[in-house]
């Protein structure tokens, strides 16, 4: 089963954590990324995420993989959004469980991390001053 | 000899060239020269050391040749998250 998705509608957390609990689970860490008023210095209205799907995908599902090796954990998920978000919405989300808390909350760092460094996706902001522009970090 | 290839853009590049995909017939010994034949043809900012190259979704390396009926993405620095 996929561990990372992209998702083109907003998503329900609640029942993504619950998919993830069961009786082995001693520790459920997780991580939420929301769409800010501001970056760099400038005033932000909203902002879109486009994605290159087919390579999100494996690279997504690979960090996650990766993140299973690593780490004593039960599970772990990432979702990421894409499309036009809007202030206050949820662009990501990343669970783990394990038994114990220190592998949930490592897990956790190390695979949004991965995520924002090796996953092709684009952010493009739109600021308050009508300018717009994609963010091409490095 | 020629081959001929799908060529994906995304974020800052299909911006720039106006169009998402093209199907482009190149003679390039690598996917190093595709881009640079592609950037002069479009006007990219993004130099080659700032990209990544991904051949029909998986990621390549900039010294493998383009294959005829391939679909090539350049990746832009991402930003997600």
């Amino acid at each position: 089963m996929a561990r990372f998705a992209l998702s083109d509608t907003p998503f329900d957390v609640a029942s993504l954590r619950a998919e993830l609990l069961d009786a082995r689970v001693g520790a459920y860490a997780s991580f939420e990324g929301w769409v800010r008023d501001h970056n760099d210095g400038r005033a932000v209205d909203g902002l879109r995420y486009e994605a290159y799907a087919a390579l999100a995908e494996r690279e997504g599902e690979a960090i996650l993989t990766e993140a299973m090796a690593r780490f004593p954990l039960l599970d772990a998920r990432c979702v990421h959004r894409t499309g036009d978000l809007a202030l206050g919405e949820l662009a990501v989300w990343v669970g783990a469980t394990a038994a114990h808390r220190d592998a949930a909350f490592a897990a956790c760092r190390f695979i949004i991390d991965e995520v924002k460094a090796r996953v092709p996706i684009w952010k493009h902001e739109r600021y308050r001053d009508g300018a717009a522009d994609w963010l091409h970090p490095g | 000899m020629t081959a001929r290839v799908k060529v994906l853009y995304f974020a800052s590049l299909r911006d720039v060239a106006g169009i998402a995909s093209e199907t482009f017939d190149t003679a390039a010994p690598d996917l190093r020269v595709l881009y640079i034949e592609l950037r002069a043809r479009h006007g990219f900012a993004l130099p080659v050391e700032k990209l990544r190259v991904a051949v029909d979704g998986a990621f390549a390396r900039w010294e493998d040749k383009p294959r005829a009926g391939s679909e090539i993405a350049f990746i832009p620095p991402v930003s997600g998250g």
